[in-house]
């Protein structure tokens, strides 16, 4: 038993036959598509390091089937930016040093970028509380928290 | 591949998701945010030779005020109630504890007929329905039933439910009081409870009218403290109550232990919450 996927990742559209029904997003992602921005970490939803945007949420790509996202609208770290021109967020964790092994940064930015559309992200504590899903083994999560704070307060003197 | 293999269907209707269920013979499992059954596929601790994905079945998802009742549809996700006006003026216990349901990426998929059909006992949505005496709507190939919260929850990870039936609805009586709190601690923000309470109360002078209490994250199943809520309306309200209160509540539970907390801590945590969560439904002007 085989299905067609159909879905538009970063902007470009995709028709895979073939896909077996368990297959995750996550390796449909990483394997069928070679986008190997997002990261697989503990494939059972509990480390946020393959978090990527389905239709505009984030969601873990390691708990969904890629036959569920047929029809969907996916984002993924590679969609955010380049590396000559970073997005807004992404510059901000390079400013504030906010990653080292790099291993949890794309969940931590797609995870970023729901967060700061979806809460005000007024004080530290909500920025914590919002990043609590995600699993970072080097930093400590200060300078992740920092970049998001200095995000979050960009946003707010564009919208003012 | 992490899980083993199944063969999937997709209905768009109720019927067809019970017909699915009814010919998989007992193999069959329902998928509906997958946040909780993905992990034990992934870990292929669950094999079910079927998948049926409710996620395509719209009418399942809505949230409506049904005269002094809240409808949920089992297919809305924990977001939509994270987010809803109505939630936030008619169950706003159940509003202040959405951001305790697990994290945001899991909120956009989990579903409120999901998590309490998966029955943690540390999880909000299950203990939420016992302490508003919700009603659920379960349909099976024989039609549909009501089940009282209060006899859906069998055990750990355990629920009354029939292999082919789907919880489809749950029904929220509205609570008419004056204050209420939801006090949770866990050991990372949006994790499952260690211990967590739930009060409401209706003031009536200097007493208690009418109370609701519910705990969980220290026995098999959250549980709805009766036994408190009677004790509650014959007590007078002083500077004492949240300490008298938080008495009644440990006295009447005998809290679990496991590798996340001792006994001993969790039954400790119970005390402390149910003394703040008491405080605060007090402090509200009513």
């Amino acid at each position: 038993m085989t299905a067609t996927v159909s879905v538009t990742v970063n902007g470009t559209k995709y028709d895979e036959s073939d896909v077996e029904p368990r297959l995750l997003l996550s390796d449909f992602l990483r394997e069928t598509l070679g986008l190997t921005g997002t990261h697989v970490g503990c494939e059972h939803g509990v480390c946020g390091a393959c978090t990527v945007l389905v239709n505009g949420d984030s969601v873990r790509s390691c708990l969904m089937l890629a036959v569920q996202a047929n029809g969907a609208e996916i984002t993924t770290v590679e969609g955010l930016g380049t590396p000559d021109v970073l997005n807004e967020l992404q510059a901000q964790f390079r400013e504030h040093h906010g990653l080292q092994c790099g291993f949890c940064t794309p969940g931590m930015l797609i995870t970023g970028e729901d967060l700061l559309r979806k809460y005000p992200l007024a004080t530290d504590d909500e920025i914590r509380e919002g990043l609590s899903g995600n699993l970072c083994r080097c930093t400590g999560y200060q300078n992740i928290v920092a970049a998001i704070r200095s995000a979050a307060a960009m946003r707010a003197e564009k919208t003012s | 591949m992490k899980p083993a293999k199944f063969d999937y269907i997709a209905p768009t209707t109720v019927d067809a998701a019970i017909e699915a269920l009814s010919t998989a013979n007992g193999e069959g499992k329902v998928l509906a945010g997958g946040q909780s059954l993905l992990p034990l596929l992934n870990f292929r601790m669950a094999r079910p030779a079927v998948l049926v994905d409710l996620n395509g079945i719209k009418e399942l998802s809505f949230i409506k005020l049904r005269g002094d009742r809240i409808a949920i549809g089992a297919l809305t996700r924990h977001r939509e109630i994270e987010q809803s006006p109505l939630i936030a003026s008619k169950l706003p216990v159940m509003a202040a504890a959405m951001r305790h349901v697990a994290h945001l990426a899991i909120r956009n998929r989990g579903t409120i007929g999901g998590s309490v059909s998966h029955a943690d006992p540390a999880a909000e949505l299950p203990m939420l329905s016992l302490f508003y005496d919700a009603t659920l709507s379960v349909q099976g190939p024989s039609g549909r039933r009501s089940v009282a919260a209060e006899d859906f929850f069998v055990d750990a990870l355990t629920n009354c439910l029939e292999p082919d039936e789907i919880v489809v609805e749950l029904e929220f009586p509205v609570l008419q009081h004056s204050g209420w709190a939801f006090e949770e601690v866990a050991r990372r923000f949006g994790d499952f409870a260690l211990a967590s309470v739930a009060v409401s109360v209706r003031r009536k002078s200097s007493t208690i009218d009418d109370a609701r209490v519910a705990v969980m994250g220290v026995a098999d199943t959250p549980l709805r403290l009766r036994q408190v809520e009677g004790k509650l309306t014959s007590i007078a309200i002083d500077g004492q109550t949240p300490d008298r209160f938080a008495e009644l509540v440990t006295s009447c539970v005998s809290a679990n232990g496991d590798l996340h907390a001792s006994a001993e801590y969790r039954q400790h945590l119970l005390g402390q919450l149910a003394k703040r969560a008491m405080q605060a439904s007090l402090a509200a002007k009513g």
